[in-house]
């Protein structure tokens, strides 16, 4: 299994553990993960509005590039998976958007969303498989683990086809292969304040709150999230259980952390 | 203030949220995290721009207390697409001359050792222009 890889900027800097267990996990696993070169921020959010155009051409340019290598994208920080699903969802339906890109972009062979966008919690679920999974483990995690997905990989689920946007379940399961017990908080799926922790801390720090509270009553030690940003809010503007990368699990699991 | 007529046309191609769809059930605003810090709930920025009072809603802040967690877009019943619209109404003040809400020269004040480029990218992104 060979594919491209999108760490993306965060995961360069405050979010290492996340990219380098990724990586170790992958390789015990026998994926093929190959960084994409030249790979360009994304764009860290995803405008809504029909006519940003310049704000999403960096995610064009990855996509593209992805799609003259393996075809696949594969992404693991949240932020990142929205943006460049939602950008390759812009190019494949929105002939005004993808005409303005494709025209400043002028690639050799016009890019129209050939890409597939796939995210690493996907790619064990769909290709690894979870039970294959559990028979690598060789420490399992003994904890009550509460997932936290956030909005950015389930939002909106016409697009990014993730999982039951309510009642999400791909976290749960890989609590379950890697040993643990997983924590089911009604708040999983809320926001926790995502950028305004920069222009109103104390709004970031009341969503947070409600969130790692459902956690905290429902019985967890630990929180699990792919997103940089959320972990930031949940320990920054809350703190009181410890919020980690599913990835740093995966390794622990796999033996391979460190 | 631009021609309002205008403005909302301008509003309605860049959200692409049909307004007249919805039916007023206030769902998103039920669904909006955000909602109590706002002047306007997502529910008033539908009604208020099918109804053409959108400079009420152009010199109010409740569009920047929008987390674009898409909540209300999930939820709506009808399609109508709150959260397209509240941006489309936050870019058409930014993309006036003053209408940023954060400065590049902001953002040292405000950041620490341990806040991810995510957010400060993310934020230039949602409040400058």
């Amino acid at each position: 299994m060979k594919y491209d890889y999108y760490p993306g900027c965060t995961l360069k800097t405050k979010a290492k553990e996340l990219d380098r267990c990724l990586r170790a996990s992958a390789e015990a696993l026998g994926i093929q993960l190959e960084e994409l070169p030249e790979w360009q921020c994304c764009g860290g959010v995803y405008t809504t509005a029909r006519d940003e155009i310049a704000t999403k051409l960096s995610a064009v340019r990855a996509l593209s590039a992805a799609r003259d290598s393996t075809g696949t994208l594969v992404t693991v920080c949240a932020g990142c998976h929205n943006v460049l699903k939602r950008v390759n969802d812009d190019v494949k339906n929105d002939d005004y958007f993808n005409q303005r890109v494709n025209n400043y972009l002028l690639p050799e062979k016009p890019y129209l969303g050939e890409t597939r966008v796939v995210h690493f919690l996907e790619l064990l679920r769909d290709e690894v498989g979870f039970d294959e999974i559990k028979k690598r483990v060789v420490n399992p995690i003994g904890k009550k683990i509460a997932p936290y997905y956030g909005c950015l990989l389930l939002r909106p689920s016409s697009v990014m086809a993730f999982d039951d946007p309510e009642n999400p379940t791909v976290l749960e399961k890989f609590v379950e292969c890697i040993g643990g017990t997983p924590v089911v908080s009604p708040m999983r799926n809320e926001c926790c304040g995502a950028y305004t922790t920069v222009s109103d801390p104390s709004a970031a720090a009341e969503y947070s709150g409600k969130i790692v509270d459902s956690c905290v009553k429902n019985g967890a030690n630990l929180i699990i999230t792919a997103c940089p940003l959320c972990q930031y809010n949940l320990v920054k503007r809350d703190g009181r259980l410890p919020v980690v990368y599913f990835t740093e699990l995966l390794a622990e699991a796999l033996g391979v952390k460190e | 203030m631009n021609d309002i007529k205008k403005t909302t046309e301008q509003l309605a191609f860049m959200s692409g949220a049909v307004t007249s769809r919805c039916m007023g059930c206030g769902k998103c605003t039920a669904s909006c995290p955000a909602f109590d810090r706002m002047e306007y709930h997502p529910h008033q920025f539908v009604y208020m721009v099918e109804t053409g009072r959108i400079d009420k809603l152009l010199a109010s802040k409740s569009a920047f207390s929008c987390l674009t967690c898409f909540a209300c877009v999930e939820r709506c019943p009808r399609m109508v697409e709150p959260a397209r619209l509240i941006e489309a109404v936050r870019l058409a003040v930014e993309r006036q001359q003053g209408g940023n809400r954060l400065l590049p020269d902001d953002v040292p004040c405000v950041i620490d050792d341990d806040m991810p480029q995510q957010a400060v990218v993310a934020a230039l992104r949602k409040f400058t222009k």
